[in-house]
């Protein structure tokens, strides 16, 4: 028996020929198909790694929204349309997942068999970042100024661009329990940016 | 003769281009409507008969057998007022509670109806009594909707069927709904609702054909908005959205008609105004200020309760005037920026919306903030039709331009304690399909409320509520043992479908999340407003309910444990796990988090010694019987 489970292709709904199952339109009658379990990273032709070029996976996703997206299938079949509306979901949450460190992180964790800290009933357990995430969280609730902000945002972006860093070193190595505890500090500093900018800018509205 | 026609399968082909149906693009606004049309990528607005104006006021007369719409409706104001409907997009998809509070600012009697819901759970959509008529907002703009297709029919002098409507970027699931039954009313079908602004960039895209980031500054008669938009490779993205719906053009005629009547009363008059001398000094008001865009200086006579005066409105004053409005749209739109992590000078154009984008003072703080001169070359009350038309074209006969437009807030479900979990963030891309798993809370539980609401707040009192539906037929199971998956669906329209699913034996329900009431546009820049202001708030209330509903499941969980194993309960734990349970009851009656978690902590402590002495006795039944090879 072959194998099953991954088959190659796939009968394409249209015109009942084979089609390769990652194919997003059926080569024979160009039919939309359905988005099929493509992992995020093969949706846009990237290796498996977490450094990734932003802009150059947006212009792919813009390339691919152009042919996949619902306004582009507004005079063709109800079938057609759902199919497009399902491929340009999907073609998003890719898009959103991999655009995003802390996602993309989440991702690359999820599919080698770990589930991050942090989610339902993974309770999040350093002292050290829980420690380091108070100290900051009183410096900002001090901080009454906006320069004082200001460099907090500035500290806090530099700290999250060197985590982001480790953190792709741990995923490529496969070193996943370090990887876990760097995307979450780097969720923390996140998390820390934007509570600073919106303090700013409730001080700004004040 | 008709031939057969032969197609590729998967192709529907493209009908010929004299057979191709004619799709128009239309503006349904507030105060004012557009229709337009655009062949070869040239839009135009369509004109009345003689040529005349491209605004049709979004005014309907109910006089006669037939409604009248626009410029004649308008007349009857003055000699039929009480048929006269106007406004009616801020009704659009509400119910009960928006209603009431905009029903005293409207010209006609709104009947706020007497329940919230139908006996389906489906809310009740608001009725105007117009005259003899009773009527929905729906209704109205469909009325409205006709008008701009027989203005178009006769124009183009062909059926005009198919359409793209624009609506505000913040309509809800609600009034978006709304817009699209209204056009099905009026013999349209909707290719797609664009948003505004988003239909605004289109017009301004296509003739300069530059790749950046865009501002959409609209500041119409009663409401702001500003839009964010990256262009690039042909695709419009929407960045981030932001504004005031109770923000526009008419605060400016009430600073002005309050100006003119402080200074009557610094001349000695006494003015008791009435209605019908509130709107003609609106009226003197309004004419001022449009004078003032070409004008430095502007006379103007006041006549009121028989006493004439004579004022001098200058521009410099009328810009004091109003400064403080100005300043409020120029520091929303510093927020929507920082939003979006971007700073002015990112900004590679700003597109002016709305007529009151011609005010001088407004343009001036525009390009201050901007440090440049805004586009302003299409007619700011014609660019949304324009774009619309433009988008009608691109999905009838292909473009090379696409529009990706967003969620404009955040939609979620209600947790445990009336947390909201949200789902599909704000400024999120559509379409979207996403996922969340939920389980049950009690042992045994066979039902889950599904509520689904929309807004930016922590808990759902403070959201709005946009359907509720319960998953049944739930297996009985442990708390926390069944999988129920929860799927939001957002398509290109911006209309929500929600489905809920049990993974472990399948049971489904579904719900497409219709008419609904929406929140009315002043609620929603409000929800915005406080969703900033009480994010710490918000952030204390949640984790104190949080530790709440975690408190409680502890106690859940203990109590079913001391029922199970009762005869593993020494009388001495279960006076102290009794009484820590008392205690921790007291904790969650009050607001002390710390208390709470204290307590909670105690109660741990108290069932240590039943909780190993249940995992001693369960180790001691698994190995009983077993050799050590098995167990190993």
């Amino acid at each position: 028996m072959s194998n099953t489970e991954h088959p190659a292709h796939k009968v394409c709904w249209s015109c009942k020929g084979p089609v390769a199952a990652s194919a997003l339109f059926c080569e024979t009658c160009n039919a939309i198909q359905a988005p099929g379990q493509l992992d995020h990273f093969t949706r846009f032709g990237l290796e498996k790694s977490f450094a990734v070029d932003v802009d150059a996976m947006e212009a792919t996703y813009l390339k691919q929204q152009q042919m996949l997206h619902p306004d582009r299938f507004a005079a063709k079949s109800g079938r057609e349309q759902a199919l497009s509306s399902q491929q340009a979901a999907s073609l998003n949450d890719a898009f959103e997942t991999l655009k995003n460190p802390v996602a993309r992180a989440h991702y690359m964790l999820r599919q080698a068999g770990h589930e991050p800290e942090g989610g339902e009933g993974h309770t999040v357990n350093d002292p050290a970042l829980l420690m380091e995430a108070m100290e900051m969280r009183e410096a900002l609730d001090d901080a009454q100024d906006k320069t004082t902000i200001d460099a907090m945002i500035k500290d806090t972006r530099k700290q999250a661009r060197a985590c982001e860093k480790d953190l792709g070193d741990a995923l490529d190595s496969q070193s996943f329990d370090a990887a876990k505890k760097l995307a979450t500090r780097l969720r923390y500093l996140v998390k820390m940016t934007e509570e600073a900018r919106a303090k700013k800018s409730r001080l700004a509205a004040a | 003769m008709a031939l057969l026609k032969i197609h590729e399968p998967g192709e529907t082909p493209l009908p010929h281009e004299d057979e191709r149906q004619i799709a128009v693009g239309i503006d349904l606004g507030t105060t004012n409507s557009v229709v337009a049309i655009s062949n070869d990528e040239t839009p135009e607005v369509l004109r009345d008969k003689s040529g005349g104006n491209a605004i049709v006021p979004s005014v309907v007369y109910y006089g006669g057998d037939t409604p009248v719409v626009g410029e004649a409706a308008r007349d009857h104001i003055n000699t039929d007022a009480s048929r006269v409907v106007s406004s009616v997009k801020r009704l659009m998809g509400r119910g009960l509670e928006d209603v009431k509070s905009v029903a005293g600012t409207l010209p006609y009697h709104v009947e706020v109806p007497e329940k919230s819901e139908t006996e389906n759970g489906e809310p009740m959509m608001v009725r105007l009594n117009v005259g003899d008529r009773v009527l929905t907002p729906v209704e109205v703009s469909a009325d409205i909707l006709r008008a701009l297709r027989a203005r178009a029919e006769e124009s183009l002098d062909k059926p005009v069927e198919k359409a793209v409507i624009t609506v505000p970027a913040y309509f809800d699931d609600g009034a978006r709904t709304a817009t699209k039954d209204a056009a099905k009313l009026a013999g349209i079908e909707v290719l797609r609702l664009v948003n505004e602004p988003t239909a605004a960039a289109l017009a301004y895209g296509l003739d300069n054909g530059a790749e950046g980031l865009y501002a959409v500054y609209d500041l119409g008669g009663g409401t702001f908005d500003i839009s964010l938009l990256k262009m690039q490779k042909g695709v419009f993205q929407v960045k981030a959205t932001g504004g005031d719906a109770a923000l526009g053009g008419d605060d400016f005629d009430h600073a002005i008609a309050e100006h003119l009547l402080a200074e009557r009363k610094d001349g000695g008059a006494t003015d008791a105004l009435d209605a019908s001398d509130a709107k003609r000094i609106l009226k003197a008001a309004r004419t001022v200020k449009e004078s003032l865009t070409d004008q430095d200086s502007v006379e103007v006579t006041v006549e009121l309760n028989g006493a004439e005066t004579k004022h001098t409105v200058t521009r410099d004053a009328f810009d004091a005037m109003i400064a403080k409005l100005v300043s409020r749209t120029t520091a929303i739109t510093e927020q929507v920026l920082d939003d979006a992590d971007v700073l002015p000078e990112d900004v590679k154009g700003v597109v002016l919306v709305g007529g009151s984008t011609r005010v001088p003072a407004v343009r001036k703080a525009v390009a201050d903030l901007f440090e440049q001169e805004p586009l302003s070359d299409i007619d700011p009350d014609e660019v949304v039709a324009l774009g619309a038309a433009l988008q009608a074209e691109a999905l009838t006969g292909g473009s090379d331009n696409l529009l990706l437009d967003v969620t404009p807030l955040s939609l979620g479900l209600e947790t445990m304690g009336g947390i909201v979990e949200k789902v599909i963030d704000r400024n999120t891309p559509i379409p979207v399909s996403k996922a969340q798993e939920f389980t049950t809370y009690q042992d045994g539980q066979s039902a889950m409320m599904i509520h689904v609401v929309q807004g930016e707040r922590e808990m759902v009192d403070q959201c709005r509520s946009l359907a509720r539906f319960v998953l049944t037929g739930i297996p009985s199971m442990a708390a926390g043992a069944a999988r129920i998956r929860v799927q939001f669906n957002v398509d290109a329209d911006g209309l929500l479908t929600v489905s809920a699913r049990e993974e472990t034996t399948g049971t489904e329900q579904e719900v497409a999340v219709k008419p609904t009431y929406g929140i009315n546009e002043s609620d929603m820049a409000n929800m915005l407003r406080d969703s900033m202001v009480n994010a710490r708030d918000d952030m204390e209330l949640r984790l104190l309910t949080e530790a709440r509903v975690e408190a409680r499941r502890n106690i859940l969980a203990v109590q079913a444990a001391m029922d199970a194993d009762r005869d593993l309960l020494t009388a001495e734990d279960d006076t102290s796990i009794t009484n820590a349970i008392a205690t921790l009851e007291t904790a969650m009656a009050g607001e002390d988090r710390d208390a709470i978690n204290d307590a909670a902590e105690a109660l741990e402590n108290a069932s240590r010694p039943f909780a190993e002495a249940r995992m001693d006795s369960r180790i001691r039944q698994a190995l009983a019987g077993q050799n050590v090879d098995e167990v190993n």
